[in-house]
C-alpha cells in the first residue's frame, strides 16, 4: 500500500469533523487529474467518511492503512 | 454520483443554543466538501446566532436536558449559574475534542459558499436589524429558503 507514491501529502491529524474532509476537498480542487493525495487522519470517523466522500465526489479512494492511531487514505483524483 | 442523488441541503435553524448551532454548520460545510450546496435559514430563536459577536457566546441549558454528561436533577439545573456552569463544561469538552469554535465554523462556511439566510419575519418579530447581523447573509423569508429546498434537496431542521 505505501508504495503508492502521492504528490501531495495532507496531515489532518487532530482534527475532528467535518475539518478532514474539507481540507481534503480543497486539497484535491488545487490538483491535477491523476494526481495522488496522501491524507492522514486520527479521526475514527474519517475512515467512513473519506469512503463516503469518495462515492459522492467521484474521486477514487486508491489505498488505505492505518499507522498506530493514524489513518492514511491514498486518493487519486480521476475528474 | 448517481443520477437520482440530492444536490442541495437545507437546513432550517430554529434554537440559538450552544448544541443546536453545531449541527447546521458541520453539515452544511461537509455537504459543500462533497460538492453539494448548502443553504442554513435562521429563524426564531436560531437567528441569534447570526447576531454580531455572539456565536461563540451561545449557552447550552441542563434543564430538562436529561442527555448532558452532567447528572443535575432540574430543581438544581434551574438555579442561577447552572447554565453558564454547563457552557463552560460543554465548551471544554468541544475543545478536547479538537472540534472548531462555531466562529471558525461559520467562517469555513462563508468561505465554502454556504448561504446563510436570516429571517426577515424574525427580524421583524425580535426587533432585529440588518446592522445587528454579521456581514456576509441574506436576508430572507420562507419563499427564499422554500425556492432552494425545493430543487433536489434534503431538508433538514434543528
Amino acid at each position: 500500500m505505501s508504495d503508492l507514491k502521492a504528490d501531495l501529502t495532507l496531515d489532518n491529524s487532530g482534527l475532528s469533523c467535518p475539518m478532514p474532509i474539507i481540507k481534503t476537498k480543497k486539497a484535491m480542487d488545487g490538483m491535477k487529474v491523476g494526481e495522488i493525495l496522501k491524507m492522514i487522519a486520527t479521526d475514527p470517523g474519517s475512515v467512513s467518511d473519506i469512503q463516503a466522500w469518495v462515492k459522492k465526489t467521484g474521486q477514487e479512494l486508491v489505498g488505505q492503512e492505518t499507522e498506530g492511531n493514524k489513518f492514511v487514505f491514498y486518493i487519486r483524483k480521476v475528474k | 454520483m448517481s443520477e437520482e442523488s440530492a444536490k442541495r441541503l437545507a437546513i432550517i435553524a430554529t434554537h440559538g443554543t450552544l448544541d443546536m448551532a453545531y449541527p447546521p454548520f458541520i453539515l452544511s460545510t461537509a455537504a459543500v466538501a462533497m460538492e453539494m450546496e448548502a443553504a442554513i435559514f435562521f429563524t426564531f430563536f436560531g437567528l441569534e446566532i447570526l447576531k454580531k459577536g455572539k456565536i461563540d457566546k451561545l449557552k447550552v441549558s441542563p434543564v430538562a436536558n436529561p442527555a448532558m454528561p452532567m447528572k443535575i436533577p432540574n430543581i438544581i439545573a434551574m438555579l442561577p449559574g447552572m447554565t453558564p456552569l454547563a457552557t463552560i463544561m460543554m465548551n471544554s469538552w468541544m475543545r478536547k475534542a479538537k472540534v472548531p469554535k462555531l466562529s471558525e465554523l461559520l467562517e469555513t462556511a462563508l468561505d465554502m459558499g454556504v448561504r446563510l439566510i436570516g429571517c426577515q419575519m424574525t427580524m421583524d418579530v425580535m426587533g432585529v436589524k440588518k446592522e445587528d447581523l454579521i456581514d456576509g447573509i441574506e436576508i430572507g423569508g420562507a419563499a427564499t429558503f422554500l425556492e432552494f429546498a425545493s430543487q433536489n434537496a434534503i431538508t433538514l431542521s434543528f
